[in-house]
């Protein structure tokens, strides 16, 4: 299936794709809107930085995911690969976030953290693809098929 | 002192309705314009520092940004602008000559402005390149006078070397140290993949780039930075360089900052020194000795690769030219005073040289009337700015255009001029790690090829309504040319009428 890849050497640490990934998770059409009135989402991508390397990092979707495992609502299901999360049955416990060995799962500080929230690929909003690879402006994150499942 | 405060040049404005405090601007600002201040919760800019490279206004992801000349002016003087005010209130203050980059942007005359091109109409019918072949191929060297014939009466088919083009477009000399590795790469593999060349400069080559080398010109100058005998056998060519057009009779100086390591190899000098080109070559006095040094290079590499002699174009640029072509040189490349540089003194940038328009005009014409035009292919370089000057400077007599302004436009460069800072914000004109890694290669190569596909197509299209499908019937073919509000002087030395004759 088509992933999101990184590439730690062209990573410029903007952030940028932290913040159009916020805004395509908004529901809002207009980013200043969005960012203005609060309705910003919490981003699903974090950049890490240090020593002169930066690199994007979000759900890898793996193909057999701990976080589901270990979800004790049944919040967390992968749908054709993509890995989604309920927020209604989300109750907060946090267990995905300790399981995920890429530090994926972010808490969604909007709510308090209520719940947890993550990547899913731009495939619930409407930013039609990922929003974070298609606003990258140094094609440090790209959304391709490189076979791999 | 008071006198020592300078206005900012820009001023930076941002449309706080729609900035969303992403710090965008501020992480990307190499000049630390941008900071956003916790106490206001606010964006703040310091303004003196922003040089207008545009880099923050592209990437806002909201558009709040744009950058406007700074108003405050001082008494205005058609004599003395306030920059040169300015001037001479820092040379006061440092003591310092001034320093540049990029090419001579003063208010001189243009010519490429005042030509124009011609289109069949009735008689000859115009050709659509869309439908019919155009040939945009072009061979750079000597040309056989004649045809020559062996004692058994054989027909004699030794050629000279040549460089072997898809379109009359190379990419100028820009050396890696001026510009940085990954802007070499993007020019490497563009130049492979369109069928043409580009040139390492004087900093030598990188050991990655040796793989290029089917399509890299070798520069050897007076500095003799890099330059060894495998990377004489790697080059396609070899371009001794006696002069730029950005600086002519100026050597060249690299500050020991930008020598890192990389940079300290490639060039075969220690890491951290400054690295000095002799304005002269010390071994060039005369033809003669270019003369050596030309047949040492081909001696060196078995008479295989054509030698380019790139010089200035000064006063008497078409004598020399006309001693270059009876030197031995297979191609002369001449570049004019609105050329592009990483770094030289203002003053020289601003006031040395002449237009390539006229030089070129004036080469190819003295070697014509001394009947030597095939002993040399001529390459026009010092801003050709699109595809039109490009026709215009085939149909003065060039065989082939350089193009090194258009290529870093390609890259993303905006032309701030302030590559002698080291600090470009666009990864080209830097060695600063952080910042070379905004230019990524694989964007950056792909760019210049349609950048230099698009002007080929143009090339075609302009050729076609002249009715033309060769590059070699548009060259020196001055007749297509007409000049516009240009006096009798110009339009001689340009060899071309006035509209309308
Ligand atoms: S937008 Fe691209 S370059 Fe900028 S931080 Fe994200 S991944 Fe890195
Ligand atoms: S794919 Fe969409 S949701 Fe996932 S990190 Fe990128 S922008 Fe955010
Ligand atoms: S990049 Fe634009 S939106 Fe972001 S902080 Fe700068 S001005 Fe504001
Ligand atoms: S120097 Fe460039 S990036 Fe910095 S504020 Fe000025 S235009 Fe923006």
């Amino acid at each position: 299936m088509k992933r999101v890849y990184v590439n730690e050497d062209r990573c410029l640490g903007c952030h940028l794709c932290e913040t159009y990934c916020a805004f395509a998770n908004s529901g809002e059409t207009d980013m200043v809107k969005a960012f203005k009135t609060g309705k910003d989402a919490v981003p699903r991508i974090r950049i890490e930085e240090g020593d002169g390397i930066n690199f994007a990092v979000q759900c890898r979707h793996c193909a057999d995911p701990l976080c589901v495992k270990g979800c004790i609502a049944g919040a967390l299901s992968v749908n054709n690969g993509v890995i989604e999360i309920n927020h209604d049955k989300c109750v907060g416990c946090y267990t995905c976030v300790l399981s995920c060995p890429y530090g994926c799962i972010v808490i969604d500080y909007k709510n308090g953290g209520r719940t947890v929230t993550k990547c899913e690929l731009c495939t619930r909003n409407n930013a039609g693809e990922p929003a974070c690879a298609a606003n990258c402006i140094n094609r440090a994150i790209v959304f391709e098929e490189r076979g791999e499942d | 002192m008071p006198v020592n405060f300078f206005p900012a040049e820009f001023e930076v404005v941002r449309n706080s309705d729609r900035c969303i405090k992403c710090r965008a601007c501020e992480r990307q600002c190499s000049n630390e314009v941008h900071i956003y201040d916790a106490d206001f919760d606010k964006m703040l800019s310091r303004d003196n520092q922003c040089v207008d490279c545009q880099r923050c206004v592209s990437i806002c992801p909201v558009s709040a940004l744009k950058i406007v000349p700074n108003e405050n002016a001082f008494r205005k003087s058609a004599n003395y602008s306030q920059q040169l005010m300015i001037e001479n209130y820092r040379q006061a203050g440092s003591g310092g000559v001034l320093l540049s980059s990029m090419g001579n942007p003063q208010d001189y005359p243009v010519y490429w402005d005042k030509i124009l091109i011609n289109a069949s109409q009735v008689t000859n019918p115009p050709i659509d390149p869309l439908r019919e072949p155009m040939e945009t191929k072009v061979f750079l060297g000597k040309k056989p006078a004649g045809i020559k014939k062996n004692p058994d009466g054989s027909i004699d088919t030794h050629t000279e070397p040549y460089l072997e083009l898809n379109m009359p477009i190379l990419f100028s000399a820009m050396s890696y140290g001026s510009i940085s590795k990954n802007a070499h790469e993007s020019l490497a593999r563009a130049a492979t993949e369109l069928g043409t060349y580009y040139n390492t400069g004087e900093g030598g080559l990188h050991k990655d780039f040796y793989q290029y080398g089917k399509n890299t010109i070798v520069q050897v100058a007076s500095g003799r930075f890099g330059v060894f005998k495998d990377y004489l056998d790697t080059g396609a060519a070899i371009e001794i360089k006696m002069g730029q057009g950005a600086k002519p009779g100026i050597g060249g100086h690299l500050p020991g900052a930008k020598i890192r390591e990389d940079v300290s190899k490639t060039r075969m000098i220690p890491m951290g020194t400054d690295a000095i080109s002799p304005a002269p070559h010390h071994d060039i006095y005369s033809i003669e000795d270019l003369r050596q040094l030309i047949f040492s290079l081909k001696e060196a590499t078995e008479y295989k690769k054509p030698v380019i002699v790139k010089v200035a174009a000064v006063h008497n640029v078409a004598a020399i030219a006309s001693g270059i072509a009876r030197s031995g040189a297979d191609i002369i490349a001449i570049d004019g005073f609105r050329g592009g540089t990483g770094a030289a003194p203002t003053r020289i940038r601003d006031n040395v040289g002449i237009p390539i328009e006229l030089a070129l005009a004036a080469v190819d014409q003295r070697l014509r009337d001394e009947g030597i035009r095939n002993e040399v292919s001529i390459i026009a370089a010092g801003s050709v700015r699109s595809s039109a000057d490009a026709v215009k400077a085939i149909a003065l007599g060039a065989d082939a255009v350089y193009i090194g302004t258009p290529a870093l436009l390609a890259l993303g460069c905006h032309l701030c001029r302030s590559c002698h800072s080291g600090k470009c914000n666009w990864g080209i004109a830097t060695q600063r790690p952080d910042l070379v890694k905004r230019l990524n290669p694989d964007v950056g190569y792909q760019r210049l090829v349609n950048l230099v596909n698009a002007w080929n197509h143009e090339i075609k299209e302009i050729m076609g309504g002249m009715g033309i499908n060769s590059i070699e019937a548009l060259r020196g073919n001055r007749l297509m040319l007409r000049g516009i509000g240009l006096s009798q002087k110009e339009l001689d030395i340009l060899g071309i009428l006035h509209a309308g004759e």
